[in-house]
């Protein structure tokens, strides 16, 4: 926060081109893409006190291999995209929330530089991230006491504000979050005692359960859960027990404790999309996220969302990809709407998730007059696969015609795959439908 | 000839690496998607090395200082390397870049801060 | 008022004060065991009089037992027997709860309570609970038709067969209730003193002498509302012992998503299956399920148990079939303070003179607090001889929460003060401003429970996982202490265990060779 006095705090535009909400590395992406792109009427808004987003409490390597050729930490990462940011001097405000927003893209923020202000966007995009499943929203039983909380607040505690939650640690779960605060924990001297995960497999990606958990002989227990916490006033231990693998009930004859002063919680992500019910925009039960089309609009026109609120992704790499194209559609539709009788009349097709396919984007595909996709033009399908699969083939079929097909190595749920669809190998005529399947025997069923 | 089944840290692909060592030397390695795999096979059968990633405390309040080895240093280092950045002191302002600590430990490693501080 | 307005109430002072052992011994013509609802309304109506007044209160805050972890419901009155303290006390407190809420500016809403039959068989029993109502003076008693119902609560399971309809019933914010009425008592002189709890305790005739984990403490008047505890406080006192068991109750509490499923207190009717599990709104909007009921030995025993959890979803279904699993933001538990004569315990004690009890108030106690609060103070007070007060200050009125401002006055607010354009609990839209004012008022916030109780903040979806650290540094900069001395709820329940790069780690060499077996997890 600056020192400024209210009375002298600038007041934001009651009009703007483009506002994207959130700064992490979806609304930078979208930023500089939309900039780039000849879109200079724009806002980024972000609630954090600085831009980033959560790839500021991400000290680990791990990000920008596809993007930048090189293997950087969350800060760098994110410092790269600022520095873009900034360069371009695109206008962003820090500190503030986005308390309303409608269908006609009428948006209420406020911040404390800026007081309550009402900006009326061109367009939106929504790149507001997601966040973590607390221990409430599992029903775990036993005591509430301190020493119980998510991965990333315990991140956000130790590498941004330099305290840390424990010293004798379980986490529960094995997203990427965990396995990567289990070696910081050890790192910072704690003893991490087990990572334990109700499936069969890990939810994080594997170089993380070598390099985080296997590196400093921390069991990761599959198949197992944590069925009580003990502790008044501090934790002071958690039952762990097997799971059936069929039904994922606790075996109680399994059950052991394990003494420790902090639960850290793992348990999965859930896109923030609040403010995009509140736009009226429909979401998909499989993603949790909007549903959009292949420029990543949403239903509700104007409107488009890209990164973690659209569908949690496990590279930051991806989610700048996905949002520069968010950030160019943005553009691109407020280019037609400047010239309404161009709008050529588009064709919606439905994809579907088929067998062995969660979490689809895009869900549906918008076809306007098919000379105007460049030939080589490509849209990228992303999906997890239900179970994982060793040598499973990926199929995409129009109408039931198979024009795609690839074999993958393996596929986990842990891992989200990126199928790019060829507008070219698009059947000529009219196409009800596209299909995504996974062919293959799954490894758990 | 033995063989190791190794998983590549390389990337986020996460490679699984079939390795067949002779003598202590790599004479082949299956699984790689990229030559990033075979660098990798080879540095874990003979000399395992990590990236190693930590903070260090800037005065009493305030955000730490995120810092990382510049390479890969030896598996072995990994804890007397974030000793060596516990111990470091900064001076303020720093800059995403800029060296911490030069040849940490003796090694051809420099710690370098991620962010920029101050 | 101009008086109120002279004192700045200081977090950091308080916090000092309330850690500190006293300075010598401690005297007051009336002292309050227990800072729960009960003897929060007491103190508050004692403090009407010219008397000197203590409350001891063994936790970090008021309304960390009972009165925070329970179904928040302002019953009508129908339930309990005719005649009974239960009955009288519960019909009187329900015709004072609004006012009262109104005056201390605590959320209060008639929501209406519906006794639901779940089949026809029941529809007797609903008569019955109407005819028991109207002697016990409950007005607003009706039965309606399975239409009738329906149309009110269109998403009741489909065995509902009629319900008897209580217009009086409504829902209130418990631990709101207990700080505000804590705070409104400090106004007019009360000495509130936490983390104070009672040990032995001797009467000599004409002093009640009592040895506290803070120092020592005189009295003429001692007020037992030591919940669960109040055996304990009463049977060193006198040769009719009571016996008070802790009756657990577990609950589940839904996301406000889901907050327009049911707008009445749906009760279950009792059946030989059992007391069957409520349904409720809550004043802010989530939705709550419970209680189970579980006679337990240990006092301090608030733990959910896998058992009892999935008890609720069973027998809640018949209420509502479409309970939607995936909108838990959190589960909990409270205890009753059950006493063997399944009634409250009220007055003085025949062989003690001079010890009033509030012992064995479980529901309707919630309820009931406004009336005990009344007929007990002015008990004690008449023991005393002690005269009224010719000015009494006006409650507390904390600033109005910004989820509850209208856009224009989000506006004013944070034109006066940046600090209220500061999200800090995104899910409940808490600022900064209120976080801080929640620290300097009377009863201000301590720890990061009673920031939540007193703001919502960490009250969300997303449990706190947002506004922690936030939370934290704000009450380490306003109380002036560490953040590694900041509780969850006081005592032990520290939060942060140290800083970086402190920690001696043990000299233990990364797993030698872990990677070469390639992915070795265990799988049983």
């Amino acid at each position: 926060m600056t020192d400024r006095s209210p009375q002298e705090a600038h007041a934001l535009p009651s009009r703007i081109s483009l506002l994207i909400i959130g700064g992490g590395p979806a609304g930078l992406a979208a930023a500089v893409a939309a900039w780039d792109a000849g879109c200079h009427d724009l806002l980024i808004v972000e609630r954090d006190d600085e831009l980033g987003g959560i790839l500021n409490q991400c000290i680990h390597n791990g990000f920008g291999l596809h993007r930048f050729k090189e293997e950087l930490t969350g800060p760098e990462y994110a410092g790269r995209y600022i520095e873009m940011v900034r360069e371009r001097g695109i206008p962003y405000l820090c500190s503030a929330m986005v308390l309303e927003i409608n269908m006609r893209r009428e948006v209420t923020l406020i911040s404390p530089e800026t007081g309550l202000s009402q900006i009326r966007a061109g367009a939106v995009i929504l790149a507001m991230g997601c966040r973590e499943r607390p221990r409430g929203a599992l029903g775990t039983p036993g005591t509430r006491c301190a020493g119980i909380m998510t991965t990333g607040t315990a991140q956000r505690l130790t590498n941004l504000e330099g305290y840390l939650p424990g010293r004798r640690v379980v986490i529960l779960g094995s997203g990427d979050i965990g396995l990567i605060m289990a070696r910081r924990m050890t790192f910072e001297g704690a003893k991490v005692l087990a990572c334990v995960e109700i499936m069969p497999y890990s939810s994080g990606l594997t170089r993380n359960v070598v390099q985080c958990l296997q590196d400093f002989n921390i069991p990761l227990m599959l198949n197992h859960t944590v069925i009580d916490i003990h502790g008044r006033e501090r934790l002071e231990g958690v039952t762990i027990a097997a799971v059936n693998p069929d039904t994922r009930q606790p075996l109680p004859e399994t059950a052991q404790r394990i003494d420790c002063d902090t639960l850290l919680l793992s348990v999965g992500l859930i896109p923030e999309n609040e403010l995009s019910r509140m736009a009226g925009v429909p979401l998909s039960p499989g993603t949790r996220g909007p549903i959009v089309d292949q420029s990543l609009a949403t239903e509700v026109p104007g409107i488009f969302a890209c990164g973690n609120v659209l569908h949690v992704h496990d590279l930051v790499d991806e989610v700048s990809e996905e949002s520069a194209r968010a950030g160019r559609a943005a553009v691109e539709w407020l280019a037609r709407m400047k010239r309404p009788a161009a709008a050529a009349e588009t064709v919606t097709v439905p994809v579907r998730e088929g067998r062995g396919v969660r979490g689809l984007v895009p869900q549906y595909l918008q076809l306007t007059d098919r000379a105007s996709f460049s030939p080589d033009e490509t849209w990228p399908i992303t999906f997890r696969p239900d179970d994982v699969y060793r040598g499973g083939v990926v199929l995409i079929r129009a109408d039931g015609k198979l024009i795609q097909r690839r074999k993958t190595r393996i596929m986990t749920p842990g891992e989200m795959v990126v199928e790019r669809l060829k507008a070219a190998d698009l059947p000529a005529g009219p196409i009800r439908e596209l299909t995504v399947e996974v062919e293959g025997v799954p490894q758990h069923a | 000839m033995p063989e190791r089944d190794i998983i590549c840290i390389g990337c986020p692909m996460g490679c699984s690496l079939n390795v067949t060592v002779e003598n202590g030397e790599v004479r082949s390695v299956r699984g790689n998607l990229c030559n990033r795999g075979v660098r990798y096979a080879h540095d874990e059968v003979t000399a395992p090395k990590r990236m190693v990633t930590s903070l260090i405390r800037v005065g009493d309040q305030g955000p730490p200082l995120s810092v990382r080895t510049d390479k890969p240093i030896d598996k072995a280092l990994i804890f007397p390397c974030l000793d060596a950045i516990r111990q470091a002191r900064v001076n303020l302002p720093v800059r995403r870049g800029d060296v911490v600590i030069e040849r940490v430990l003796g090694t051809d490693v420099n710690i370098i801060a991620t962010r920029d501080l101050g | 008022m101009k008086q109120q307005q002279k004192i700045v109430w200081s977090g950091a002072d308080e916090r000092k004060r309330q850690s500190k052992p006293f300075d010598g011994e401690k005297v007051y013509d009336a002292c309050i065991i227990g800072g729960g609802v009960i003897g929060c309304a007491i103190a508050r109506e004692l403090s009407r009089w010219q008397l000197s007044l203590g409350l001891l209160e063994m936790r970090s805050d008021v309304s960390e037992g009972t009165s925070k972890a329970n179904s928040a419901i302002i019953h009508a009155g129908y339930d309990a027997k005719p005649g009974s303290e239960k009955a009288r006390t519960n019909v009187a407190g329900n015709q004072l709860f609004e006012p009262l809420c109104r005056e201390l500016h605590v959320p209060f809403r008639r929501n209406t309570s519906l006794v639901v039959a779940f089949s026809s068989d029941g529809l007797a029993g609903l008569r019955e609970l109407k005819s028991r109502g109207e002697i016990n003076g409950v007005d607003g008693l009706s039965i309606l038709s399975q239409a009738e119902l329906r149309r009110r609560e269109p998403a009741i399971g489909p065995s509902a067969a009629g319900a008897l309809l209580a217009e009086t019933g409504g829902i209130c914010s418990p631990y709101e209730l207990t700080i505000a009425l804590a705070a409104h008592a400090v106004l007019n002189g009360l000495d509130l003193q936490l983390n104070c709890k009672v040990g032995q305790i001797r009467h000599d005739g004409r002093w009640f002498h009592l040895q506290t984990s803070r120092g020592p403490v005189r009295c003429q008047v001692l007020i037992n509302a030591a919940g669960v505890y109040a055996d304990t406080i009463h049977n060193q006192l006198s040769r009719q012992p009571i016996e008070i068991t802790p009756r657990r109750g577990e609950y589940w509490l839904l996301d406000k998503s889901v907050s327009d499923a049911f707008s009445a207190t749906i009760f279950q009717l009792p059946t030989a299956m059992g007391k069957g599990i409520l349904v409720s709104p809550t004043v802010d909007g989530t939705m709550l399920l419970g209680p189970t009921a579980e006679d337990i030995d240990d006092k301090d025993d608030v733990r959910t148990t896998a058992q009892r959890l999935d008890e609720i979803l069973r027998v809640a279904a018949k209420t509502w079939p479409d309970l939607p699993r995936g909108q838990f933001i959190t589960s909990f538990a409270g205890l009753r303070a059950h006493a063997r004569q399944n009634d409250f315990i009220l007055g003085e004690v025949a062989d003690c003179p001079g010890l009033i009890n509030a012992a064995g108030i479980e529901s309707p106690g919630l309820t009931a607090a406004p009336a005990i609060g009344i007929e007990l103070a002015r008990l004690a007070a008449r023991r005393l001889n002690a005269p009224r007060r010719s000015q009494w200050q006006p409650a507390w009125q904390p600033p109005q929460p910004f989820r509850l401002m209208e856009t224009e006055q989000r506006a004013r607010a944070v034109r006066d003060n940046p600090a209220w354009g500061r999200i800090i609990c995104r899910c409940e839209q808490v600022t900064e401003a209120e976080i801080r004012a929640a620290i300097n008022r009377p009863v201000g916030a301590a720890t990061v429970d009673g920031i939540k109780r007193r703001t919502r903040a960490g009250m969300g979806r997303c449990q706190a996982s947002f506004c922690t650290p936030r939370v934290l540094a704000i009450l380490s900069e306003e109380l002036g202490v560490s953040r590694l001395e900041l509780t969850k709820f006081g005592n032990g329940s520290r939060i942060l265990t140290g800083r970086i790069g402190e920690t001696v780690r043990s000299h233990e060499p990364p797993a030698a060779d872990a990677a070469a077996g390639g992915l070795e997890v265990s799988h049983d």
